[in-house]
């Protein structure tokens, strides 16, 4: 029991790290951003073709694939979002535009194979691939009949400690000023002074690289990285994290992120593995039903 | 460029090498439709898979245990969608916008790996094996149906339930101080969605011999929705323009072999942007602007 909920607490983590990059860009934009699920397994990906196929060393890995997750936030930006804002398109055709990306950046990852376009970027095709041991220091301690992974053990504190400063940010920062002037009302903040594009393409490469650290920290501690990680482990349970902590809202977000993990965890414990992803979506539909507003609805309503 | 060349030089050769795949054009077409309702009526509920898999099991399951002909398996398949329908669209349907649309998620993925993998008479994550399925045969039914659905559905739209839908999808508020009872309509909406979703699921299985749990997810949904905005959500042609469009794609980029999914999706934005409005729509093609480009006047002073 003791493993389980130190498994909730760090699958926990992974989750709230993404879905604070989702409900970043969903606060400031109103637009659900589906290539995030992409940008976090590329993040996995990078890492992991820098360090086997190119023998970078694994921090210079981490860093290029933070540098490269941000800049495919720029690239949402540029071409999915803001010739749909310039032409008004109502927020759906968003959500088409980034699905049409999501579909790029897997579609890219999945050929890569050796000898192919993308074997500079990927070379394991469809197959899912784990770090080879000794990439980074993974020291293992045993402490009262539980197993600690220094790897797992890491998540925890480097989530927490950025959506601490990404918390600080928002709330103390001209920056942070900035972005809550344009999530609530873009075009007087923009007759405010305020540079809204820029802001947007900021939050953009905000979130996306935060999509990209999920990616790392998953793929470093579960392994199996795939060009399906992303679609099938945190693309909808995001969508149930930031609607379980209210939309758009940064705290929220990591309180969900948490829950889920504890949900799912005490799922497998008391009825078995497999209805865990079950019972999970069964939480969610009934949490929308009874409590629209989301679980923390009256406090935290304020948005990011 | 092959399947354009057969398509237009040999007709009748192209119908008989590509039964299936007219048949899936023309079940995706139905299940855009099922999605258009529901966008027509201003609610973005993506429980359309749902509605597929409960027509779809329904049926198969009752011609291997009852031996029942094909119509009434279908017929009972689709009611039983509906009747399922008025059971999740009561609860759900106070909700808006994304909350609606990660509710309806929730619902299909609770039903399809909460229910269907752990239900041993739906045979769990192995499918069902549906011996008697036809999947040359069921083209006539296919299109047969598709052209009924669009012709009832060109004239609700046009009718009393059609101005009330538009008149909710514009303004919610609005439309209830004229009178109008919301909540029905919205119900009608979303059980006229349910009722088409259960009846191509039904049709659907019919063309194969397994049925897939897998089939019916997060990912089966996105497509529809894909379809039905892409297509253009403001016309009963939109849809099945949209299905056509994306179902086809792969056939007519033959060339790009393994890289489909890079240009399918490159293809995808390249539309969105284009036509913001999607395929079938009024107005032209919108061009983005660059910032150095003079602004077009604007006579009639606006209101936003």
């Amino acid at each position: 029991m003791g493993q389980q909920i130190l498994n909730a607490i760090f699958i926990g983590s992974i989750y709230a790290l993404f879905a604070v990059g989702y409900t970043l860009v969903f606060g400031v934009l109103d637009i659900l951003n589906l290539a995030h699920s992409a940008v976090f397994m590329l993040g996995a990906a990078v890492t992991y073709t820098l360090v086997v196929n190119h023998g970078q060393s694994f921090w210079l890995a981490c860093v290029l694939a933070i540098v490269a997750a941000a800049f495919m936030g720029l690239v949402i930006e540029y071409i999915c979002l803001r010739p749909l804002r310039r032409r008004r398109a109502p927020p759906i055709a968003a959500l088409i535009s980034t699905i049409g990306l999501a579909l790029i950046i897997v579609a890219a990852i999945e050929q890569g194979r050796p000898g192919t376009l993308f074997a500079w970027l990927w070379v394991d095709g469809a197959n899912p691939v784990t770090m080879p041991p000794g990439t980074f220091p993974n020291p293992t301690w045993h402490v009262a009949g539980l197993t600690l992974e220094g790897s797992k053990l890491a998540v925890v504190p480097v989530s927490i400690a950025l959506m601490l400063v990404l918390g600080y940010v928002m709330r103390f920062t001209q920056v942070g000023r900035g972005l809550r002037a344009v999530a609530e009302n873009p075009r007087a903040a923009r007759l405010m002074g305020i540079d809204v594009d820029r802001l947007i393409s900021l939050t953009l490469v905000i979130s996306s690289a935060l999509g990209g650290l999920a990616g790392i920290l998953f793929g470093v501690a579960l392994g199996g990285i795939s060009p399906y990680i992303g679609r099938d482990s945190v693309e909808v349970r995001g969508l149930a994290v930031i609607v379980l902590g209210g939309m758009g809202s940064i705290p929220g977000a990591v309180l969900g992120g948490y829950l889920l993990g504890f949900i799912e965890v005490l799922a497998v414990v008391l009825l078995g593995s497999n209805v865990r992803a079950g019972v999970a979506f069964a939480a969610l539909f009934l949490m929308l039903v009874l409590r629209p507003q989301g679980l923390f609805g009256a406090q935290l309503r304020e948005r990011i | 460029m092959d399947f354009l060349i057969q398509l237009f030089t040999d007709p009748v050769a192209f119908w008989n090498s590509h039964t299936l795949l007219i048949s899936q054009i023309g079940i995706n077409s139905i299940l855009a439709s099922s999605m258009f309702v529901v966008l027509y009526s201003g609610q973005l509920s993506l429980a359309a898979p749902g509605f597929m898999a409960i027509g779809a099991y329904t049926a198969v399951l009752m011609d291997l245990y009852w031996h029942t002909p094909l119509a009434l398996n279908i017929a009972t398949g689709t009611a039983f969608a509906g009747v399922v329908g008025v059971a999740v669209g009561l609860p759900v349907l106070r909700l808006r916008g994304v909350f609606l649309a990660i509710a309806t998620i929730g619902f299909i993925e609770a039903l399809s790996l909460g229910v269907i993998l752990n239900l041993p008479i739906t045979g769990e994550g192995l499918g069902l094996k549906n011996p008697n399925a036809d999947p040359l045969g069921g083209i006539n039914i296919v299109l047969v149906s598709l052209a009924v659905v669009v012709f009832l559905l060109w004239r609700l739209t046009k009718g009393r339930l059609g101005y009330a839908w538009t008149a909710i999808r514009q303004d919610e508020l609005a439309a209830q101080s004229q009178g109008i009872d919301v909540a029905r309509y919205k119900l009608i909406a979303f059980v006229v969605s349910a009722l088409l979703a259960g009846f191509a699921g039904g049709a659907e299985s019919h063309l194969n011999f397994f049925v897939d749990p897998n089939e019916y997810g997060v990912p089966r949904t996105v497509q529809v929705l894909t379809f039905a905005v892409l297509g253009g959500s403001g016309n009963v042609l939109g849809p099945v323009v949209g299905a056509l469009f994306l179902t086809t794609l792969p056939y007519v980029f033959q060339q790009a072999g393994d890289y489909i999914g890079v240009v399918s999706g490159a293809i995808l934005i390249a539309v969105i942007i284009f036509r913001p409005q999607g395929i079938v729509g009024r107005g032209g093609f919108a061009f983005v602007r660059p910032r150095w480009w003079p602004r077009a006047q604007v006579r009639a002073p606006s209101t936003r």
